[in-house]
């Protein structure tokens, strides 16, 4: 018998992307999508389930639907996308409900994928350059995405000690960049000019779009117990970053940069505080745990950058490409009709 | 100059940043053998695998063929074990073009030679050629026991630290990488990654922040040459009338990150350092104020405004003593902390003894 998956956040970039990952593998047997948004990319055998942002339905469908693999995909980790309540309701309500659902007697739940951030280890002066999945944040979270992350891997954690035979897997994503990925990164690499703090060139890493899902697909199918770092190889001065993308730097000043990043929002140019200290301390992760485990990665993160440099080359001379539209009726029907041929 | 702008090359396709040096050219590529056919098999590799992912779910299956060119061409230079770097004759040679990324080794993609600590060996090279009329004729920097400090391998050197912006840094590491042709990263207080402009220039040259997990990495699995000044910023903060006077050697983390990498101390005892730029008088409000670790009032201050930066041409010399070998395990969580006190002691009596006979038989200050 084959899987049968539960994939939270739908709607999202994620989300969709791996149900269409799952969908190409044999050995899943049903996948079920909650989301409060339609999808947004066209899935064949996906059912989609429309929920409110905290899930508070979602006991009731883990019982009905025996579902064996949570891949847990709907968490907010770009502050600039939602206020900092909703990001609540949504990063740690949602994900105590769906640990709570997923614990109930009931529960055959045996395998759990969260995707989780690289910001919980923060970016400070005084950080390593290298953190590895054990090492301790340099100082207080200050960010309020970071908390909520970090409150987030609580509950994962906790739930991992009290069901020691399921099988979860913590993954830390580092800046993820490629074709069709949208973070307050790819849009401030997007501006004429890319903002830098002045004074400081700090050294970033970055994982591939293609990357994240090959190793959501990778821990689910090989049973990775455990936190894991996802980055790619190398580290690359955000200077060199511009210069792969073509632009050039627009410095802010280094004191008050917090309040600059704040009014560079305000004007329309996603600064959250997380990107304004991340350009300005910069971040690596060691990514030697899953590589060890076998995962092989297709990109470093200069790779990354190429990627999604010459993809913004692209898009920039032919616009962008038409994006698929869900529809309720026209799903139903490709997937229920006995006037569709299937094989 | 703009520092954080990136150079406009007109006429070229590509924008050069100016902090961030240019790899290998037609010269260095001599150096590196082999890095050619590399370029070529991994930026096939790269055009595959771009534009596989490129149109979304449907070419999910492409990234497939890209991989084994890829990984083919990450394979021979990363090296992804603890071992990365064993300090093998190509490390010596080919010291910082690329393959000092411990992932990447020489990635094809990069455009830069910023290395993973932020030390780019281009910026390197420019500066030694600077430096270098500074270190013959200014300092006139004579070593003794040079040939205590090993070719390959990683080894902790530490030294004592004086002037109010000590040139024992800067002569240390210029004259090991212009006599060995190796790479040495100087731990730094953290308080320098803060500051802008400082922490990047520090870190261009081979300035790495002093935390443990960095010494690690340098000195354990990169096998690495590293400088420490155990002293901090309490070495360079004192004043004249108390030169040559080691201080405390902060809570002997140093033994411990020896211990840990299962690498050499080697103490080494510089003379010069101390008349090159003495402190007269020190301004704690102001330093207070500033953040910094202290405000000196220099004797250099007296020759005018420039004089705050330029030091006394002090006669240097470095003295390299016996490399000492810590008798216990590497990579254990803990190490008994009244071993590690033992040492650091020791190893501060050794250099303030040696440092006091250097200065028996110093006859000028100017002259050696």
């Amino acid at each position: 018998m084959g899987k049968r998956v539960l994939v939270t956040g739908l709607g999202t970039f994620w989300g969709g992307r791996v149900a269409q990952a799952l969908e190409q593998r044999s050995d899943v047997d049903v996948i079920i999508g909650l989301d409060t948004r339609e999808p947004s990319v066209e899935l064949e055998r996906t059912e989609y389930v429309r929920t409110d942002e905290s899930y508070s339905i979602l006991s009731r469908i883990v019982r009905a639907t025996q579902v064996d693999t949570i891949v847990h995909t709907f968490l907010v980790v770009d502050s600039s996308q939602a206020s900092s309540r909703q990001m609540h309701e949504i990063n740690v309500i949602g994900t105590m409900n769906l640990f709570a659902a997923a614990s109930q007697p009931e529960s055959r739940v045996c395998n759990v994928v969260v995707k989780s951030s690289t910001l919980v280890y923060g970016s400070t002066f005084a950080d390593p350059v290298w953190f590895t999945e054990d090492s301790r944040r340099s100082a207080r979270p200050r960010q309020s995405i970071e908390r909520s992350l970090i409150e987030v891997e609580g509950y994962v954690r906790d739930y991992a000690v009290d069901n020691p035979t399921v099988s979860v897997s913590l993954l830390r994503f580092s800046n993820v960049l490629g074709e069709e990925i949208d973070t307050p990164i790819t849009r401030a690499l997007q501006l004429p000019l890319a903002p830098a703090v002045f004074g400081f060139d700090p050294r970033l890493q970055f994982v591939h779009e293609v990357d994240v899902i090959r190793a959501i697909m990778f821990v689910l199918e090989h049973d990775c117990d455990g936190t894991f770092n996802v980055a790619g190889d190398g580290l690359l001065p955000w200077s060199e970053v511009a210069s792969l993308c073509g632009k050039r730097l627009a410095p802010l000043p280094p004191v008050g940069r917090g309040l600059a990043g704040a009014v560079l929002s305000r004007l329309g140019i996603d600064m959250p505080p997380e990107l304004v200290e991340l350009l300005t301390y910069g971040r690596g992760v060691d990514n030697r745990r899953l590589r060890n485990a076998g995962f092989d990665y297709l990109c470093t993160s200069a790779g990354a950058v190429r990627a999604f440099a010459e993809a913004a080359r692209l898009r920039h001379t032919v616009g962008d490409e038409e994006t698929y539209r869900y529809e309720r009726d026209v799903e139903q029907f490709f997937r229920h009709s006995p006037a569709v041929i299937r094989d | 100059m703009r520092p954080m702008a990136a150079e406009r090359s007109p006429g070229k396709g590509r924008r050069r940043p100016t902090l961030v040096a240019v790899p290998p050219t037609e010269d260095d590529r001599d150096r590196t053998p082999g890095r050619r056919a590399g370029d070529e098999d991994a930026s096939a590799g790269s055009a595959a695998s771009t534009k596989g992912p490129g149109k979304g779910a449907k070419a999910r299956q492409a990234p497939e063929n890209a991989s084994t060119t890829r990984s083919g061409a990450a394979e021979h230079t990363a090296g992804t074990g603890t071992n990365a770097r064993s300090g093998g004759p190509e490390d010596a040679t080919n010291t910082h073009t690329g393959t000092a990324h411990t992932g990447p080794g020489g990635d094809p993609e990069r455009i830069s030679d910023v290395d993973e600590w932020g030390r780019s060996q281009h910026l390197r090279d420019i500066l030694a050629k600077l430096y270098d009329p500074i270190y013959d004729s200014w300092f006139r920097v004579e070593w003794e026991g040079f040939e205590k400090i090993p070719r390959e391998g990683g080894a902790l050197m530490v030294a004592n630290h004086a002037g109010a912006i000590p040139t024992d840094a800067p002569s240390i590491m210029h004259g090991i990488e212009r006599e060995l042709g190796r790479p040495v990263y100087g731990l730094a207080d953290e308080v320098f990654k803060k500051m802008p402009l400082v922490n990047l220039g520090w870190s261009r040259l081979g300035g790495v922040q002093a935390h443990p997990d960095n010494a690690y990495r340098l000195l354990r699995e990169q096998q690495h040459l590293v400088m420490v000044f155990p002293e901090g910023s309490k070495g360079p903060g004192k004043h004249y009338s108390e030169r040559y006077q080691l201080r405390r050697f902060g809570r002997g983390g140093f033994v411990q990150i020896a211990m840990r990498a299962g690498v050499p101390i080697i103490p080494l005892a510089v003379v010069g350092n101390e008349e090159s730029m003495p402190i007269i008088a020190k301004l704690p409000t102001v330093a207070k104020l500033l953040g910094l670790p202290y405000a000196p009032i220099t004797a250099n201050m007296m020759l005018g405004p420039l004089g705050a930066l330029v030091p006394f041409p002090a006669k240097m010399r470095i003295r390299v003593l016996d490399p000492i070998t810590l008798d216990v395990l590497p990579d254990q969580p803990r190490y008994p902390r009244s071993r590690i006190m033992d040492t650091s002691e020791a190893i501060r009596h050794a250099i303030q003894e040696e440092l006091y006979d250097m200065l028996r038989h110093r006859q000028s200050v100017w002259f050696g």
